[in-house]
This record gives structure tokens, sequence and C-alpha cells, in this order.
């Protein structure tokens, strides 16, 4: 027997220290989160400050940042990390690609040396935690249709309007929020207690369920000037951010792939039918094989962008294919892995349905399947279906 | 304070472990190498006494090539530099070699304080710390869950069935530690990339000053005879509680000499 990811060798194709990252990841993961993530999971609460500090602690926080505290390491090793903690739970890679990807790389990438100073190396070390706020209730696919305002009055900016399913939000010590102003969209740093700022948690989920969910509403918040960030105008600034944390994804949902195969496989070992293991049904071979291809294509694909990345060349509409693909393979082998483990798939005491569940969000969030599949149609055809 | 930790690399207890037919010695390819987890503990109880007290944590290990990896994994940890003891020769030695082996790298490299895991996960013997004190001829405070370092004077604490032993000594010393005395760091991000920059000196035998005739399997006073794989497990014993339930477990358990 050998592990799905053998078929493709995947391990020569990663530097010592890639596997060194890989593997402190996974120690904190198998130490920290899964023994409790089922519990978490079923009870939709989640020790975010703690799991912050530890995860902080190791370096994965805006680890692919480089100074203010961050480790400054590669796309694959980023992406490594966040197979890991998918692996795990898509929650847990949901609060550290919101932190690092979104809340500490629109400060990294468009604040002022202050604003770096004040927020990246705690938020690297994982004592303060971001949120990221540009979706609505109306707007989702459609940013650029947002209606919250930042208006000037003297020096300041008064901020009004509700974002919508925002991870981190009520755990949050800074939200980056997006808003309209006269000069286009830009961004504000909202420090958690401002006047006029509300959160409210989003409930009744039935994914992502070891993830804080909320809701922002910001009513008359009244930011100094400073509290803008200065290099970010229009909607090329949340997007861009967007674009680091659906790299991520490339990789994080074929962790919670592998780790649905492993489930299945060690299960279809033991379990009996007809007085023999369910692993040797042929019917029960042809799922395997065919999800371990999907896995390996998918892990194929990732590592590929991952050195596009790093190499600074990887364009959009690569992410978007990436993905595209990687997460709707994802969920077909988690329903998949699910029917092999027959009425105990749908437990907590496995985690398939908890990745399958969990996956139905990322499918959505982070650019919904149907717009990355519009991306590519756009760029193969030069016409833009959605705009 | 120069504190040396002395780490071992074992295969990783989630994977089946063998031995080698040829000479009833540990079969290093079968399994994944991981760093013995009690050394860990050592590591980081170093790493420690190195912030409170400052000086340096020197990493020693005798094994082959492959432990390497263990080596940068306690240099990712934190740890300053290493020593990796590494002869084919030495293949085979049983604790008591072992133990003469560490003791002349440890004099060799020189230490204030050693600090060891008190047993490894493979061979189990949990003897060596006691035994390179006796070959170095410094103090041996050994299964420590606590230990506080004064100027030259070391104090550890044991736990016992009654209560706990305090146990004084003046350094160089050797320490062994048990799990309950910290909690290991994750090596960081940072530690990893800068572990590949710290000094790994590889000593061979002649190095160390080391009598080839008194390490190695021919040299070893223990010997593996032969050994067999475990038996599978049998079907378990299932107890019907028809009203005497209590009675029929405490019988299966006496039967067990549990009780």
């Amino acid at each position: 027997m050998i592990a799905p990811t053998a078929l493709f060798a995947l391990d020569t194709l990663l530097t010592e220290e890639e596997r060194e990252i890989r593997s402190t990841v996974r120690r904190v993961c198998d130490r920290e989160i899964r023994p409790h993530v089922a519990g978490w999971f079923e009870d939709g609460e989640l020790p975010a400050r703690e799991l912050a500090r530890t995860l902080g602690s190791v370096g994965v926080l805006g680890m692919h940042l480089d100074g203010y505290g961050c480790a400054g390491m590669g796309a694959v090793s980023y992406g490594l990390a966040c197979l890991e903690l998918e692996a795990a739970d898509s929650g847990l890679r949901s609060l550290v690609s919101v932190q690092g990807s979104l809340a500490m790389y629109a400060i990294w990438k468009y604040g002022s040396e202050e604003q770096k100073q004040e927020w990246l190396p705690a938020m690297a070390a994982g004592e303060r935690i971001g949120c990221f706020g540009l979706t609505e209730p109306d707007f989702g696919s459609d940013p650029g249709g947002m209606r919250a305002t930042a208006k000037r009055e003297g020096g300041d900016w008064v901020l009004n309007g509700t974002k919508m399913w925002i991870t981190n939000g009520s755990v949050s010590d800074v939200a980056v929020v997006w808003a309209r102003t006269d000069e286009g969209v830009r961004g504000f740093l909202v420090p958690a207690g401002t006047p006029g700022l509300t959160v409210n948690d989003v409930k009744h989920k039935i994914s992502l369920r070891a993830s804080v969910t909320s809701e922002l509403v910001l009513d008359g918040v009244r930011l100094p000037g400073e509290a803008m960030l200065p290099g970010a105008r229009g909607l090329s600034g949340p997007l861009g951010c967007l674009n680091e944390a659906r790299f991520g994804i490339v990789f994080g949902s074929m962790g919670a792939a592998l780790d649905c195969l492993e489930t299945a496989i060690a299960y279809a070992g033991d379990r009996e039918v007809f007085a023999r293991p369910l692993a040797s049904f042929q019917l029960t071979q042809e799922k395997l094989a065919d999800m371990a291809l999907e896995l390996g294509k998918g892990l194929l694909l990732a590592v590929h962008l991952g050195r596009l990345k790093e190499a600074g060349t990887i364009t959009p509409e690569q992410v978007s294919a990436g993905k595209l693909n990687n997460v709707r393979e994802a969920l077909e082998i988690a329903r998949k892995c699910r029917t092999l483990l027959g009425a105990s798939g749908v437990t907590l005491e496995y985690p398939v349905i908890r990745h399958s569940v969990n996956l139905e969000s990322v499918l959505t969030y982070e650019g919904t399947s149907e717009i990355h599949t519009l991306v590519l149609g756009k760029a193969l055809t030069g016409i833009s279906a959605f705009s | 304070m120069n504190i040396v930790v002395c780490v071992k690399q074992v295969p990783d207890t989630a994977t089946e472990r063998k031995l080698r037919s040829d000479d009833n010695t540990l079969d290093r390819d079968a399994a994944d190498g991981v760093v013995n987890e009690l050394d860990e503990y050592a590591v980081e109880e170093a790493l420690k006494l190195k912030e409170a007290h400052g000086g340096e944590v020197t990493v020693l290990t005798m094994g082959p090539g492959k432990a390497t990896e263990t080596i940068r994994k306690a240099l990712a940890m934190g740890a300053d530099k290493a020593v990796h003891l590494s002869d084919d020769a030495l293949h085979g030695s049983d604790a008591l070699s072992t133990s003469y082996a560490m003791a002349q790298a440890l004099n060799k490299v020189g230490f204030d304080l050693v600090v060891l895991g008190s047993e490894s996960t493979d061979a189990r013997t949990g003897v060596l710390a006691a035994m390179l004190a006796e070959r170095l001829g410094v103090a041996q405070l050994t299964l420590a869950n606590k230990v506080d370092v004064d100027g030259t004077s070391i104090t550890i604490q044991r736990i016992t069935d009654y209560g706990y032993d305090r146990v004084e000594a003046t350094l160089p010393a050797v320490v062994s530690v048990v799990e309950k005395i910290n909690e290991p760091r994750y090596p960081s991000f940072k530690g990893i990339m800068a572990a590949k920059k710290k000094p790994v000196e590889t000593l061979a035998i002649g190095d160390a000053s080391i009598d080839p005739s008194q390490v190695g399997l021919a040299a070893a006073w223990s010997e593996v005879v032969d050994f067999a794989a475990a038996p599978p497990r049998a079907a378990g014993t299932i107890v019907k509680d028809e009203g005497d339930g209590g009675a029929k477990a405490a019988e299966f358990l006496a039967s067990k000499k549990f009780i």
C-alpha cells in the first residue's frame, strides 16, 4: 500500500525546507486541532484567540509576507501550510487565509508605514486578529455595487454600511473595511470597539461551523484621516487581496480531499461487507483510483501554480483555474468518500461529512465557481459574460 | 552556561517498526525517523535554561547520516550548533558502548550541563543518563520534572509515589527529563530557515578518541538473539449482563491479575 500522493511522487517536487514546514504545520494540527475540531464544529465554537497565538508562534500568519515580523516564505510553503490546515478543517484554514492573505496582506500592500508598524508584527504573532469587509448582503460576486460609503468630515472619515459573511468578524481587533468614496473605493482600518461599529455573528450555519462568521454594521463610524489605506484606490485593491487568498485555497481544498481519501481508504480496508473487505470490491477500487487521480492532478496543479507565483509570473486567470478545479474536485472526492463510509459517513465520528459541508462554502467564497468559470470563459473568448 | 542536549533519532512509533534479519539490529530504512519524543523536552528545557541564564546550547547526536534530520529539527527549535557523531564502526552499539562513545564525544565538546530525555522509544533501556554520568565522573540527576540552576548549583525535582525528591548537585552534571517538565515549542518557520546556517560538526570515532574495539555490534555486551513478529490481536471477550455483569467483569479482571 502507498499513500495517494506517492502515486505522483509529489514530494520530489518539494524542497527539504518545504517538507519541514509541512511537517511542522501537520504536527501543530495533530496536537492542537484534530483532537478537538469535531467538537468545535458540533458546538459551533472556535477558540480563535488561542489558536491564533499558537499559529503565530510557529510563523503561519502572514508567512508569505516579508518584514514586520512575517516569516517571508515562498508560495509553495504557504500553500502546503494551507493544505495541512484544511486537512484538519476548512474553518481553520479560513482563519489563517483571512488573517494573512486578506487583512495582513491589505495592510502590507496598501498601508502606510505607521499602519504596518502598528498592526503587522502583532498580527503575525497572533496577538491581534484581523478581518476583511468587502462583501455586503446584496453584493457578493459584484463588489463594485457596494453600498457602504465613507465621507470626509473635516479631517475625519465617516463610514456607513453593512458588510456580510465576514470571517473572524467578532474576534477581530481590526477590520479592513472597503467603502465607496468620492475618489472611488478605498480601504479603512476600523479598530474593534470603535463607536458606531456593531458586530453580529451568523448563527445556524451548517458549514464552516469551526469558524467565526459575522456581520459588520457601520453606523456613522468616525475614523481619523490616517485610518485610510493610502496605497489602494478602486476595486483593484480588494481584488488583489482576494487573489492572494484564493491561491491558498488551491492547496487547501486538496488538503480536505486528502484527509477524506485517507479516511476512506482506511475504512474500506477495515469494514467487511459480504464477508470480505469493502476495499476488495471493484466498485470501491474504481472510486479510490478515480479520487487518487483527481487529487494527484489537483496537487500537481497547485505546486505548479505555486512555482509560477514564486517566479512572479502567475496571472489571476491561472489562480481562477486552480481554485475552480481543485475545490470542485475536492467536493466531489468528499462526497464519493462519504458513500464509501456508508451511514458512518454522515456522523462527526469521521471527518468526511464535515469536510464535505465545509467545501460547500469554499466553493462559493473567494469567487464562486460560477464567476471563476466565467473568468476562464472570458480569458478564452475575449468576451466578458458578467459585466 | 555550556549546555549539551543529547538527542536520538528513532523510528516513528506510529509506523510499523522492524529489525533487520541479517544482524538483528534496527531496520532504519523500514520506518520514518523522528526525534525521540522525550529528547524534545530535553531540548526545550535546555533552551529555557539558556534563556534564563545565558550560554549556548549544543545538540549532540550519535547515528547514521540520516540522523541529520533530527539535528536540524533541534536546531530549528533554537539550539545554537550541533555535533554529529557518525561512523560505520558505531553500528550495533548497545547502551554500554553508546554511553562510552557519547562520553568521549562530550569530553571533546566540553559541557557544564548535559540534558537528555529519560529514555528512547526504540530501545527503552532508560540507562544512558546514569551511564554517562558515571563515565564522565559527574553528578547524575535523573527523571527530572523541574530543573533550577543557581550559579554552579543545580536542583531537580523528581516525582515519586510518595511525593517528590529534591536532588541537588554541583555542576557539571547530567540531567534526564520526563515529559511533565515542560511543553516543547514547535520549530518556527524562522527557526527552520535559520537552522540551515547553523554549524554542524561531524565527528568520526577517531575525532573523539573512541577506541574501535569498544564499540559496534562485536563489542556489545547485550545481544538480540532472536525476535518474532507480534502476534495478531486476539478477539475480545464479551460479558453479557444478565444481572451479574459486575461480578463477571470482576472475575475477568481477576483472571488477568488486574485486581
